[in-house]
């Protein structure tokens, strides 16, 4: 059995390391120096858990050799390029996608007919080198089957994912939890990405006419009443995700703000465009989670 | 006739130098930077650019040395109305004061000090170069009318209206000086806090299609809480956003919202879009995308 990790960010190197306890893993990189440093040094976890595990890694794709279970973990917009680069091989593989938002196991879909895993994780890290990651939050993986792909085989990642030391659980419809997160991330990552602040607080926050509360309250609101046109039941309540999430105590700071701080690409289409488009398709108003999605686009706009 | 200008920034410096070139006028500037005070007080209020013009007044950041006037001229940024209004109002016990602030809501806080107190909106703007001499950038009308709550008498409006005219900054005394002030909050409303969120520049707000329609969104919620309360706009704020959006007119402007955000200065939002909210407020109206802008913003300056 070997696993095969597709991007090494904070999220991928969590699953690279955990599951090399257990067997074979070989790490996809973007960058050839990523790739030598994870086969010289190996891969370091600290945080909530403290081991080096052994990787092999590659940056081209077709030194790759085969693998049973492929884990695309790459940022929302890395997963075209991804799926390129696997296309027409590793016949025996089921793919897992682990995105944010929307559309990722469409996007592989389009470059193979493996069988797909949806999944949605709730666990964090910190990245401080190439070879080391920091583990953050042990929240848990949800995994479901998309399309044709037997239930069965998502309950086996799940238990491997499980005797890995990670935290997963298999689900017979992954929609309604990917749905509760797509919703929790298009408002929190898009209000965040706009303010400057970390998912602290003033996210919760209801008392003062201006405070930020009112309005992430208002587009979680909007999202619920697109999910409901859609169909979706969704497993947890986005509006008590984000208030357990900002009385954690330390205040993460959402991917979208990270990038756009560093002036990179965000992931606003697959999760505000997603959901926006959705509203559209159902016929639902949602001026809010459109002045947020505009304002995310046009903030990219802005870096040229 | 005796004139003060309470905050002596930018267009509190355009007002006061031109009024000092009046013979029958005696001005004076009260305002906290102590070393802008003592550069007016040493060699005069200095302006250049659209008009070079020396004028010799008093200055003073100590409200007990202002002597009875007959005119004030508020001009502090809306947030310091208030305590700049406590502090200066003995000087005005027989006189009238009128605000050429930006935003709703400026009058209000005058008229809790002072009893005769004169609506108004002004066009030209400047900036603050070093103590003692602002650049002046643009000319433009002002217009003054009652304060209906606390009216100043007509005949008073007149003469202050003349005066400014007769000084080189063209204002006009009307019945009714809502129209305006309402036509500059919702432009300004609707068009800064899209530039301050976004980085763009006025003219690149504008050619973005799906942005475009997010500032007529906060238009035309502006405009319904202005009918509301029976205002007649005296020109489309519609119109007046396309028309800076010229190359040739304000392309390139950064909005004075984002220059602030860029230098993390505080600013006027709570009399933008949160004036209209809290007019909307009082008149039944719904202001939710003007809400949202101004959660959003207030979270930004959360963010420093």
């Amino acid at each position: 059995m070997r696993a095969c990790i597709v991007g090494a960010g904070s999220i991928g190197s969590l699953f690279a390391a955990h599951l090399a306890t257990l067997t074979d893993v070989v790490v996809l990189t973007r960058r050839p120096e990523h790739a030598r440093a994870l086969n010289d040094e190996g891969l370091r976890v600290s945080g909530r858990h403290d081991f080096t595990a052994r990787v092999t890694a590659a940056s081209d794709p077709s030194d790759l050799p085969d693998f049973e279970l492929g884990i695309v973990a790459t940022k929302a917009t890395g997963v075209e390029p991804a799926a390129r680069g696997l296309a027409g091989r590793f016949a025996g593989a089921t793919m897992m996608t682990v995105q944010n938002g929307l559309g990722a196991e469409a996007i592989v879909r389009a470059h193979g007919d493996w069988p797909l895993v949806s999944a949605v994780t709730f666990m964090s890290g910190t990245k401080h080198s190439d070879s080391h990651v920091e583990y953050i939050l042990d929240t848990p993986t949800w995994l479901g089957p998309y399309g044709e792909t037997p239930l069965e085989r998502v309950h086996e990642i799940a238990q491997l994912l499980v005797d890995s030391g990670l935290k997963a659980e298999a689900l017979p419809d992954l929609l309604p939890a990917q749905w509760s997160k797509l919703i929790f991330n298009a408002t929190v990552n898009g209000v965040a990405a706009l303010t400057g602040l970390p998912h602290d607080a003033h996210f919760a926050a209801e008392d003062g006419p201006a405070d930020l509360g009112h309005l992430v309250h208002e587009l979680v609101d909007e999202g619920k009443r697109i999910a409901a046109a859609a169909g979706v039941e969704l497993h947890d309540d986005p509006w008590e995700m984000n208030v357990l999430a900002t009385r954690r105590g330390s205040a993460h700071s959402p991917s979208m703000l990270e990038d756009v701080e560093a002036r990179r690409p965000t992931e606003v289409e697959l999760i505000n465009g997603a959901l926006v488009r959705e509203a559209a398709r159902t016929g639902v108003e949602a001026p809010l989670q459109t002045a947020v999605y505009r304002l995310v686009r046009a903030r990219e706009a802005s870096y040229s | 006739m005796r004139i003060c200008v309470v905050g002596c920034g930018a267009v509190g410096s355009l007002f006061a130098a031109n009024l000092a070139q009046l013979d029958n006028v005696e001005v004076w500037a009260y305002d906290l930077a102590q070393d802008h005070v003592d550069a007016i007080n040493r060699e005069g209020l200095r302006l250049s650019g659209a008009g070079d013009v020396v004028g010799r007044l008093r200055g003073t950041s100590d409200p007990s040395e202002l002597p009875e006037c007959d005119f004030g001229v508020v001009a502090t940024k809306a947030m310091h109305t208030s305590s700049a209004i406590a502090a200066t109002a003995a000087a005005f016990a027989n006189g009238c004061v009128a605000s050429v602030q930006n935003g709703v809501g400026n009058e209000e806080a005058i008229a809790e000090h002072v009893a005769r107190v004169i609506r108004g909106t002004t066009f030209p703007a400047g900036r603050v170069l070093e103590p003692g001499h602002v650049q002046w950038d643009v000319k433009g009308d002002t217009t003054f009318g009652p304060f209906e709550p606390r009216p100043a008498p007509a005949d008073e409006i007149e003469r202050l209206a003349d005066a400014c005219t007769r000084a080189g900054m063209p204002a006009q005394a009307v019945a009714d000086a809502r129209g305006p002030q309402w036509r500059k909050v919702i432009f300004n409303a609707s068009t800064n806090p899209v530039g301050a969120l976004t980085g763009l520049t006025h003219g690149r707000v504008c050619e973005r299609p799906d942005l475009r329609r997010l500032v007529t969104g906060l238009v035309d919620e502006g405009k319904a809480v202005a009918a509301a309360q029976g205002i007649e706009l005296d020109a489309d704020p519609e119109d007046l956003i396309d028309h800076a959006a010229k190359p040739e007119v304000a392309y390139d402007h950064k909005a004075s919202m984002l220059q602030d955000v860029e230098a993390r200065r505080p600013t006027e939002i709570d009399y933008l879009n949160g004036g209209i909210v809290r007019f909307g407020d009082e008149h039944g109206v719904p202001t939710s995308l003007n809400q949202a802008i101004w959660a959003l913003v207030k979270g930004l300056e959360a963010s420093w």
